[in-house]
Formats: C-alpha cells, sequence, structure tokens
C-alpha cells in the first residue's frame, strides 16, 4: 500500500487552502496519507490539517530552524521524515516549487513537477509547453516527490478527525541563508489563487491609477484581482498578482480577461477556469479564441457599464 | 569569483507547437530553437555582476547534441569567458543534468551558479534547486533582484504571496525570474567573435556523473480544447449571457 506525506504549506500559523486540494490527488494516488507540519509550533496548522478528509494522521515537526521557509533547512528535516513513505506530494506554490527538486535530489530521485492528473501510483499526467502539450510520465522505482498543479484538483472537505502526533528531526539551521522578510499585499479581497471569481486587467489599463476600473468591478462582484504579465512589468500591479505560464495558474468559475489580449504564457494560467468573458477594444485579439464569451469594445466605457448592470 | 552560468536550447518561445498527431511527442523538426529565455536573464545578470566588477569569470554550460554549441556562442556573445558543452545526445533529466552541473562547479571551483528558473519546454522548474541540495549550498530562486556584497547576496524572491528577501552566503544557486532584468540585443561584433573562442568539450562519464532514473513519458497529447465561445455587442447582452449561464 501506498504511503503518502503531505507537505503542508502554512504561512502566520494557517494551513494553505493548496493543501486540501493536494489531498485530493493523494486520494487519487490511494493509500495511507500523512500530512507533515513543519514549524517553530506547528500546532494550529496541525489542527486545520487534521480536519480534513483522507488523513490518516498529521505530524508536527516543532524546530526553531524551520521557523522561516528556508529550502535548506526544510528539506533535510522532509528526507528525514519521509523514509518509509512511498510518495511525497507539495502543493505546486512558489513554496513547493522550491524546497521539492531539493528533497528529491538528495533522495537521489527525480520530481515530477505540475501534476494535473493521477493514473496510478506512478503515472501521472503533467503539462509541458506552457500546458500546450500534456504528456502522461511514468516514474521510475523509489520514492515519488511530486508538485500538485492545484488548479486541477478539487479540495477535500473538513469533515475529519486524524490524530495529530510529535515526530522528532534533526536539524541544524542553516548558517549560509538568512530570512530577511516577506512583502506581502494585505488585501480583504479574495485570494488570486483559491478565489471562484477573478477579474484580471492587462496592459491597456495604462498606469497603475487606471487599474481602479479593475478594482472597483473584481469589488463590485465579490472577485479577486489579476493582472497579465504586461500589467506587472509596466509597473501598474505587483508580482504577486501575476497570471500566467510563469505566475499564478488559476482555475475560477469566473474569469475577466480585461485588456488583455491572451498570449500564451497568459492562457496557460487560466486554461481550467471554468468560464472566462474576454473585453477588448481589438476584435482580433487571441483572447477572443479562447473566450467563452467575448465582447470587443473600449474597456473604460465597458466595464463601468457591466459593473452598474451586475 | 567564478561564475557558472547553466544554459539549454529550447524550442523558441514563439513557436505554436504542435503535438504529433501519434502521440510521440512535440514537433520539433525544423522548428525555430533558441537560448531559454530564463536562461538569457540569467546570463545577462552574470554579465551585469562582471560589470560590476563582483564576479570575474563566467562559464556557459549547457548539456545537449551538437547544435547545442549554438546556445553557447550565444552565451559567449553575452559575455561568457569559457563555455563548456556536454555532450549527450538523449533528452536530459533534470536530476541528470544539476548532478552534471554540480560537478562543473566543483571542478570550476565556481561560487555561484545563476540558472533560469525554469525551460519553457519542459517547464519542470527543478534543477537550480537540484544542484543546490547535491552540493549542500544556499539557495535564492525565482530571483527578482540581486545585489553581490563580496561572498553575500541578498536576494528578492518572487513568491505567490509577494515579494521574500532571503540573504545567502556563497558558494550559492540563484535561479532568475522574469523581471530580474532585460537581456541586451547581441551586437553582431559579439556574435563573431563569440565565433572564435574555442569551447570544451566534455561527456556525463567524463564527469564521473550517472545518469538518474528516467521519468519516462508514455504519451503526448494536445490540451483539451475549449468549447466554442459566443461574441456579445452590447454590455446587456453580456449580462444575459452571464445570467444565462448562472454567473449573474
Amino acid at each position: 500500500m501506498s504511503k503518502i506525506l503531505v507537505i503542508a504549506e502554512h504561512a502566520d500559523g494557517k494551513l494553505n487552502a493548496g493543501v486540501a486540494k493536494v489531498l485530493a490527488a493523494a486520494s487519487k494516488i490511494g493509500g495511507e496519507v500523512a500530512v507533515l507540519v513543519l514549524a517553530a509550533d506547528g500546532a494550529a496548522v496541525a489542527a486545520e490539517a487534521a480536519k480534513l478528509d483522507g488523513v490518516a494522521k498529521v505530524l508536527v515537526a516543532d524546530h526553531a530552524a524551520l521557523a522561516a521557509p528556508v529550502a535548506a533547512n526544510l528539506a533535510p528535516a522532509i528526507v528525514e521524515v519521509a523514509a518509509g513513505y512511498s510518495h511525497v506530494l507539495f502543493p505546486g506554490t512558489t513554496f513547493g516549487k522550491d524546497v521539492a527538486p531539493r528533497v528529491a535530489a538528495k533522495l537521489g530521485v527525480p520530481q515530477i513537477s505540475d501534476v494535473m492528473a493521477v493514473h496510478s501510483g506512478s503515472s501521472f499526467d503533467r503539462p509541458v509547453y506552457a500546458g500546450n502539450a500534456i504528456t502522461t510520465v511514468q516514474a521510475p522505482a523509489g520514492t515519488v516527490i511530486i508538485t500538485v498543479r492545484l488548479a486541477s484538483f478539487t479540495a477535500v472537505a473538513s469533515n475529519g478527525n486524524a490524530a495529530v502526533e510529535k515526530v522528532a528531526v534533526n536539524v541544524t539551521a542553516a548558517a549560509h541563508t538568512r530570512y530577511v522578510k516577506l512583502e506581502a499585499q494585505k488585501s480583504a479581497r479574495p485570494d488570486l489563487q483559491s478565489a471562484n471569481k477573478v477579474v484580471s486587467g492587462g496592459r491597456a489599463l495604462g498606469s497603475s491609477e487606471n487599474f481602479k476600473v479593475i478594482f472597483d468591478f473584481a469589488d463590485k462582484i465579490g472577485a479577486g484581482v489579476g493582472a497579465s504579465r504586461a500589467a506587472v512589468d509596466s509597473g501598474y500591479v505587483p508580482n504577486d498578482m501575476q497570471v500566467g505560464q510563469t505566475g499564478k495558474i488559476i482555475a475560477p468559475e469566473l474569469y475577466f480577461a480585461i485588456g488583455i489580449s491572451g498570449a500564451i504564457q497568459h492562457l496557460a494560467g487560466i486554461k481550467d477556469a471554468r468560464t472566462i468573458v474576454a473585453i477588448n477594444k481589438d476584435a482580433e485579439a487571441p483572447i477572443f479564441e479562447v473566450a467563452d464569451i467575448g465582447l470587443v469594445g473600449d474597456l473604460f466605457t465597458v466595464v463601468p457599464e457591466l459593473s452598474a448592470k451586475l | 569569483m567564478k561564475a557558472i552560468v547553466s544554459v539549454k536550447r529550447v524550442v523558441d518561445y514563439n513557436v505554436r507547437i504542435q503535438v504529433k498527431p501519434d502521440g510521440s511527442g512535440v514537433v520539433t523538426d525544423g522548428v525555430k530553437m533558441s537560448m531559454n529565455p530564463f536562461d538569457e536573464i540569467a546570463m545577462e545578470e552574470a554579465v551585469r555582476l562582471k560589470e560590476k566588477g563582483k564576479i570575474t569569470e563566467i562559464v556557459a554550460v549547457t548539456i545537449g547534441g551538437a547544435k547545442n554549441e549554438e546556445t553557447l556562442r550565444t552565451a559567449l556573445a553575452f559575455g561568457a569567458t569559457k563555455a563548456i558543452h556536454i555532450k549527450d545526445d538523449g533528452a536530459v533529466e533534470p536530476l541528470t543534468a544539476a548532478r552534471a552541473l554540480a560537478a562543473v562547479f566543483k571542478k570550476e571551483g565556481a561560487s555561484l551558479l545563476i540558472a533560469g528558473k525554469q525551460a519553457i519546454d519542459d517547464d519542470a522548474n527543478q534543477t537550480g534547486q537540484m544542484v543546490a541540495g547535491l552540493l549542500d549550498i544556499a539557495q535564492a530562486t525565482f530571483a527578482g533582484k540581486v545585489e553581490l556584497d563580496g561572498n553575500k547576496a541578498t536576494v528578492v524572491r518572487e513568491v505567490d504571496a509577494g515579494l521574500e528577501t532571503l540573504e545567502v552566503d556563497l558558494p550559492a544557486v540563484i535561479t532568475a525570474d522574469l523581471r530580474l532584468n532585460e537581456p541586451r540585443y547581441l551586437k553582431l561584433p559579439d556574435i563573431m567573435k563569440a565565433k572564435r573562442i574555442p569551447i570544451e568539450a566534455t561527456t556525463l562519464a567524463d564527469l564521473g556523473v550517472t545518469a538518474a532514473p528516467p521519468v519516462t513519458t508514455t504519451k503526448t497529447t494536445p490540451p483539451p480544447t475549449r468549447s466554442k465561445g459566443i461574441v456579445v455587442k452590447t454590455v446587456d447582452d453580456l449580462v444575459a449571457a452571464l445570467k444565462a449561464k448562472g454567473l449573474a
């Protein structure tokens, strides 16, 4: 039977929403699932994780060296706990992508990135070429280390009641890396990665002041806010709002692409959106090839009118 | 202070890739190939660090067949001071690449590896991190800003929540994200000069590298297509269409 270790990403004492989706992937692999919390004090995060469906137990590795998400400290601890596990699953977040390969290299096994479907304990689908091709891959013998593409899985429910147990890890904080700070955008809006509705703006907005059009519309309909790479590069909005191949891959029920041309790399981030609405002045914009509903028009008149009528 | 920059030859990012109907892979014959864009950014960062006097040598390394020489010539035109071609005709897995780069890192006595954060063909985003793990050195991935001060690098990383600042002591691995810099246009004289610089050739065997157990690709298919959408003329029509889908 597979023994699956799911690494719990967390911040500020709260479990990352992606972990519930990683558990969905774990249940498709099938087997006994343990969630590992690495922290200075992981009690609160562990309690949250213990409620998720399909979790047999939650392991808490408390150590001062694990207070900050430094891959050089987390990886050896994970390698230690992972002994005896057949699979180690990480969320496909910047955290998971930072740590998982280091764990794999130390174990001498490959790592499989952005798993979007599970066929068996060793066969998975993953996107390549910005999602323009899907490969079915077969992992070799040995521990299977995966990052899970969150947009491809539905979060499991929270009706569980798993046991929480402490696990000792032999970690020495690496002297060579010092975590200095995180500049996070604090926002009352729904989190872009998990929001049901997202409104994104592109380069056509023209300035960070003009992005107010996007923010106001998003607030009217209770949506999260995203942006194309072009908008971020132009400095209209910060990097954590970028949606696309090298930004966030999202799967909302409803996605508004406003003033976004629809480059391949942006589409890679929104392919799993249920309904895509495109508003763009250019009728030839590639975004209209993927949009479920398209409106050719000037966003500065269309969006306020749409906002008023919704 | 020596920096290694790993460079990969990939299908050019502008190419609309085609999946072979027999499921055996993506069409690469006759398709435009280029240096991985993230590796260009890595090269550019190394060259800027050299121009600032922070590093003295840049060793560009590639793993691949004969045509990878083009990629090294591009690296040399950027300003790499040395180029190493690890000759291997098969597909190169991230872990094998990492073992090879780690071997070169040690052999060259390097202090820094700057790698692109991911290759735009396999989108793996693993090699840099693996090199750091194999060598037990610091890693600072998805770098949006790098400041090098003697043996210390301050790196601002682009993470999901925003911008994270790490301080790392060299030796270290830094992986380059999109906004780290904008690579320069290569000038013809530099491109011509690059053609005459000798490239050092080696193999995985010469480096003492064992290939990693491979992840086998059993099938390659196009992504599921979305059903054709509609274009509406007015905002009222848009609202109606959303309501029809239960979305408003």
